[in-house]
């Protein structure tokens, strides 16, 4: 189904992709969007939409299962609380990206905003992936509690001479972990976190989220793998539990 | 509890715009974009600034007046002709629409101070912009229901209680033309929507519009009432605006400067800067304390030479920009940008607490030079 969202208003648009969904159609091309809310919003069936434009805020919150593909920009609060299925975002993405995620997978080609990752957390087999292309804002995996982020700070926009994380990077972070190209300077992550080098095991997880995301985006993973990644990760499962004890 | 309850979840939303070249846009264009963002406010407040649009009165101060009863315009009235020489007034032109309610008295009077009139609420030998700085503090201070909501040469504010689309249609933006746009989505939190509340704030050709709140508030109120400045709108924005006019008209500060005093950098930053950059920082730091503002903001504020974007320091509310040609975009959401600008040749997010300064072309507007301190007519 192909739907031209110019001046459709997001509820319009949001209840005619529901009731489609509902219908039994799995195929959807939105084109001209912008600004639109909420799409793609909790829904849990195995659709794949591919958007043009730009996507407005809380895109694919709460969803179990779409693929969902952005040619383009995509706003704040992409994959907030998402449970299941794929988001590629062929362009940026603002704050928040993957707020709560407990599944599936946010590749980003581009830079992204801050508190990317904020709050991810894992369940047995269920571990949110986001891997960023570009470089991130401040607060990268804040109070992260599980899952795994990758950035790579590559193939973003204008932010030449900045590091690829900003500053409080994993700030709170009690589970998951943070893979980062190239060297970070300790006086930007969170208290109590080390970058680490990665073990063999650590090197084989990584490298299957770089090949899909290399397929995704068809790049050349050996360019990636050219420079030493770090591993960022909690020392203990509970490093605030004394906090305040006196 | 109400299973039931739908929450709207909002923030306030801002758009803004300039032609560096000084190229004038109808106000058509930035309704397009802040109705992108319809659902960033919540109908309790919408404004607009606008530069450029008085070029037949452009040396005299345009003082937009918002009265609640006959008596306070006549009240601002009998002081406006002991203080200024008048030489155009007439009510602000508008358009009935019905989702605008409650409207005050909207009047505009084009003036320049009256030294040889009656000044003596005034001291003798002040600048022109100061003389009008108190003017505007004196009646919104002191003459009950009367409220001066702009005061700056060859710009105006548009504002009140509504969306800011019905306000834009009220007002007749249509057929104003500006090379700067600012507006405003409100959604109200903590002070109540009113017409004065809403945004742009001003002083002179400074106007605000804001998304967040400024939890220093009453910091920064304090301190601007050592320099004479009064708070009276009931809305913490207006903050913000006096100390811009504060900071950058009489003190002097570089934009750059100013905005760092409203949003540092970290202490801890400062601690790995050289040593020139240290001694600044700190400097700004100490000298400008009650000035920094905290809590969560996104703001766009402009003058006659140019447009200013700025966040928080740790990025708490939205804001986007946006290049084309001489033309500047930012705004809370990019959709809002590419409304009225589909196809920009740089898309970015500012960093956090890192101003985006769009300044006019030199001379790109004639007798509006970008000039500080403004040039005026007083002697001192």
């Amino acid at each position: 189904m192909e739907i031209d969202a110019r001046g459709i208003y997001y509820r319009d648009l949001n209840r005619k992709i529901r009731s489609a969904v509902e219908a039994g159609e799995r195929r959807f091309v939105l084109r001209n969007v912008n600004g639109q809310r909420y799409i793609a919003d909790g829904i849990d069936e195995k659709i794949t939409m591919e958007i043009y434009g730009t996507p407005g805020q809380d895109m694919a919150a709460f969803m179990k299962g779409p693929e969902i593909i952005v040619h383009g920009n995509a706003q704040d609060g992409v994959g907030n609380t998402m449970d299941d299925g794929k988001i590629v975002i062929n362009g940026m993405a603002g704050d928040i990206v993957g707020y709560g995620m407990r599944g599936g997978r946010i590749y980003i080609r581009g830079d992204v905003g801050y508190r990317v990752g904020i709050h991810m957390k894992a369940y047995k087999d269920k571990v949110p992936v986001i891997v960023i292309g570009g470089k991130a804002g401040d607060f990268l995996g804040e109070y992260m509690a599980g899952g795994i982020i990758v950035l790579l700070g590559m193939f973003g926009g204008d932010r030449n001479g900045r590091p690829p994380a900003g500053y409080f990077l994993g700030t709170g972070m009690h589970g998951g972990v943070i893979y980062i190209r190239g060297t970070v300077e300790t006086h930007r992550l969170g208290k109590g976190l080390k970058p680490a080098e990665l073990n063999e095991e650590e090197r084989k997880e990584l490298r299957i989220f770089l090949e899909d995301f290399c397929s995704t985006f068809e790049l050349n993973i050996n360019g990636i793998l050219k420079e030493e990644f770090y591993r960022i990760a909690p020392n203990t499962h509970r490093p605030y539990g004394n906090m305040y004890a006196y | 509890m109400n299973w039931n309850y739908q929450k709207d979840i909002s923030g306030c939303g801002l758009s803004g715009l300039i032609n560096k070249n000084g190229d004038r846009v109808s106000g058509e264009v930035i309704v397009r974009s802040i109705a992108t963002q319809h659902d960033r406010g919540n109908g309790l407040g919408g404004g607009f600034a606008a530069y450029g649009i008085y070029p037949d009165f452009k040396d005299h101060y345009a003082l937009h007046i918002m009265c609640e009863s006959r008596q306070a315009q006549a009240d601002v009235e009998a002081f406006l002709k002991s203080a200024v020489y008048i030489v155009h007034q007439e009510k602000i032109p508008t358009r009935p629409n019905s989702r605008i309610v409650n409207v005050p008295l909207l009047n505009r009077y084009f003036v320049k101070p009256r030294p040889d009139g009656d000044v003596t609420v005034f001291d003798q030998g002040i600048s022109e912009d100061d003389f009008i700085v108190r003017l505007v503090m004196k009646v919104n201070l002191d003459i009950g229901g009367a409220y001066v909501f702009s005061s700056g040469r060859n710009m105006g504010a548009f504002k009140g209680v509504g969306y800011p689309e019905d306000i834009a249609d009220f007002y007749r933006l249509e057929e104003y033309e500006g090379y700067i746009w600012t507006a405003h989505n409100r959604f109200p939190t903590n002070t109540p929507g009113w017409w004065g509340g809403a945004h742009p704030f001003t002083i002179l050709d400074w106007s605000i519009v804001h998304n967040g709140e400024i939890s220093s508030y009453g910091i920064n109120k304090r301190y601007l009432e050592m320099f004479g400045y009064h708070c009276t709108l009931l809305t913490d924005t207006e903050v913000v605006a006096y100390l811009l006019d504060l900071l950058i008209r009489k003190h002097h500060l570089p934009i750059e400067l100013a905005c760092m005093a409203l949003a540092p950098p970290f202490w801890q930053e400062i601690d790995r800067m050289d040593d020139d950059q240290k001694k600044l920082c700190r400097a700004i730091r100490m000298v400008y304390g009650s000035a920094l503002l905290n809590g969560p903001f996104a703001i766009l504020f402009a003058f006659n030479g140019g447009l200013v974007g700025l966040n928080d320091r740790i990025k708490l509310r939205p804001l986007v920009a946006a290049t084309r040609g001489d033309t500047v975009y930012m705004a809370s959401e990019e959709s809002a940008i590419r409304e009225i600008c589909p196809d920009p040749e740089r898309v970015w997010a500012p960093k956090a607490g890192d101003p985006v300064i769009a300044k006019l072309n030199p001379a790109a507007v004639e007798m509006q030079p970008f000039s500080m301190p403004l040039k005026t007519g007083g002697k001192r």
